[in-house]
């Protein structure tokens, strides 16, 4: 056993139980993060609050919420919004900071991809984040599902109808992810517990991989330096601090990232209270039937990218049916950010405007995204089917190219 | 521990083990399978007689919309067809077969049009427009008279099931 003595204080108590102390300072004090960087390295905290929001209203939601799909829709659009004092409060924070942890994700996302920082050591962090991407889309599908509106209705249709895609089993796979032969109470009840707990928990627990994944290889800066981080904490612990690229994760670190989280929350709590129909489509406001699809039906902005490339291809190809050839593309879109470390095949870690050919690339990926998620939710004729398509071939063609441009690119160095 | 009772002792171990998993699966898997009420959801019964020309009626069988169509004399025939009385009618589950919504009936141009991906339907329910994969699926049904009996296979569904025409 431990020599345990009498302690000195609250403090030391806890220290000889729990290394406390050490505790801090490896999470905390003595870790380290480069000087190098700019605001776009506060989005994972960012992102940590949004979460935390999402938690915090969610738990206030689930004690008036009914999941039963005779319940459900009035005791949302009843009992929270217009019983419960500041009951909409919590579902405004709710609904918009969904939205907000999803436009962070991206921007977290495509930084990471402009400044190489998913590759040579830090592929863990590119893959467990890529996770949490998943994870994160079907927590928001699910509880997009829960208040049983029109517009939930028939997302879940749509999205549960997208297994049947699948060989052989499709048709058996749909009924049993939907627990009947169409959407119903059964589908409504297991997305619940999807939402509220499985879900979450998996979050959470994909989150610790995704900050433990950081330690070893570290943070990245803004030009892909290799920083040799015991000498430079060295330097900060002797007191050459303003020598030293590295500077600790908590007081420094957080100082700043707490200044973009309150600028972030400004803007945040504006939309809570004066701009969230964004996030609450009206046509949600109408109870779930059956028998009426409305009549324009498209999920909310983040997933309008990938949905336009579902619905990108609007013919058939010789043998090939339109719908098998829109969800080959559809699982390709989703999965194929997870690979990304291993189609570059530059091992140099530089931001893109050091690139020549892989900058080009960045930017044409960011615009098509841009113009796949506006034609994402315009109606499917005439042109838009034609812009669609070709935005979809666009995107496609970018992850088939990049393994050679990424290598033109290592050439062209030498 | 010599390396024969390691083997037995992990091989024992991944037995007993796996076999737990299994179970655990089969049982968790079988849950979320349909209820026995669901799966032994009725049977509905439809009076074609009723039906008007050219005007779409929405029954409702297992949760999900049907479409019935009396055809005018002036609209194409298909092998798809339902007769009942010397008059056709075209009789499907209302669901697009991409993804799932709801097609809907513009009599004037006489097709379906499904609003989510632009999907098109002839009256026959035949796809004339992409991305629907296959026709409008004709579900299992009996005549009795004029009466249509949704949910049981009649001689004139096994016909057209054997025929390959239901979707």
């Amino acid at each position: 056993m431990a020599q345990i003595k009498k302690a000195n204080g609250i403090g030391d108590w806890f220290d000889q139980r729990l290394a406390t102390k050490k505790l801090a300072k490896v999470m905390m004090t003595e870790y380290w993060i480069p000087k190098d960087i700019n605001f776009l390295w506060a989005m994972g905290v960012v992102l940590v609050v949004m979460f935390k929001l999402l938690i915090i209203s969610g738990i206030f939601l689930l004690m008036y919420y009914k999941p039963d799909a005779k319940l459900a829709f009035d005791s949302v659009n009843f009992t929270i919004m217009q019983e419960v004092e500041y009951g909409w409060l919590w579902r405004h924070i709710h609904a918009v900071a969904a939205s907000f942890a999803f436009l962070v994700i991206y921007i977290h996302m495509f930084t990471a991809i402009y400044y190489g920082s998913y590759k040579n050591g830090r592929e863990m962090i590119w893959i467990s984040g890529m996770i949490l991407f998943i994870l994160f889309s079907t927590t928001a599908f699910t509880g997009y599902v829960l208040p049983w509106g029109q517009m939930s209705f028939w997302a879940a249709q749509v999205i549960t109808n997208l297994f049947g895609g699948i060989p052989v089993v499709g048709d058996a796979v749909v009924t049993w992810i939907r627990g009947d032969f169409a959407v119903s109470d059964s589908t409504l009840t297991r997305f619940f517990m999807l939402h509220v707990f499985l879900l979450p928990l998996m979050i959470v627990f994909v989150i610790v991989i995704h900050f433990y994944s950081l330690r070893i290889p570290h943070v990245n800066n803004q030009e892909g330096a290799d920083i040799d981080f015991d000498a430079e904490a060295d330097k900060y612990l002797a007191g050459n601090k303003k020598e030293s690229k590295v500077v600790p994760f908590w007081p420094v670190f957080l100082a700043k990232d707490f200044y973009v989280v309150c600028v972030t929350l400004v803007i945040f709590f504006f939309c809570v209270f004066f701009f969230y129909d964004f996030s609450l489509p009206g046509v949600n406001f109408e109870p779930a039937n059956p028998m009426v699809t409305p009549k324009y039906i498209y999920p909310e902005w983040y997933f309008l990218w990938s949905y336009e490339v579902l619905r990108g291809f609007f013919f058939d190809i010789g043998p090939i049916k339109a719908m098998d050839i829109g969800l080959i593309a559809f699982a390709f879109a989703n999965v194929i950010f997870v690979i990304l470390p291993f189609l570059d095949r530059d091992p140099r870690v530089l931001p893109a405007h050091k690139r020549p050919r892989f900058k080009i690339w960045f930017w044409v990926l960011m615009f098509t995204m841009v113009i796949l998620t506006i034609y994402g939710k315009l109606p499917p004729k005439g042109i838009n089917n034609v812009i669609g398509f070709i935005a979809s071939m666009t995107f496609i063609t970018l992850f088939l190219i990049m393994p050679y441009i990424t290598k033109k690119d290592a050439k062209g160095a030498k | 521990m010599s390396d024969r009772r390691q083997f037995i002792t992990g091989a024992g171990l991944a037995a007993f083990t796996g076999l737990g998993a299994i179970g655990a699966l089969y049982a968790a898997k079988r849950s979320w399978d349909p209820l026995p009420s669901v799966a032994a959801s009725g049977f509905t019964i439809v009076d074609l007689s009723v039906a008007k020309e050219n005007q779409l009626v929405v029954e409702k069988w297992r949760g999900k919309p049907i479409f019935i169509l009396k055809k005018s004399v002036d609209m194409k025939k298909d092998k798809r067809d339902i007769v009942v009385n010397g008059e056709n009618f075209h009789i499907s589950i209302g669901l697009c077969t991409h993804l799932g919504c709801i097609p809907s009936y513009r009599p004037e141009k006489k097709n379906f049009l499904c609003a989510c991906h632009g999907g098109e339907f002839d009256a026959s329910g035949n796809v004339t427009k992409a991305p629907p994969p296959s026709p409008l699926v004709i579900p299992p049904f009996k005549l009795d008279g004029t009466k249509l009996v949704l949910g049981e296979e009649g001689s004139e569904y096994k016909k057209l099931k054997d025929a390959d025409l239901i979707a």
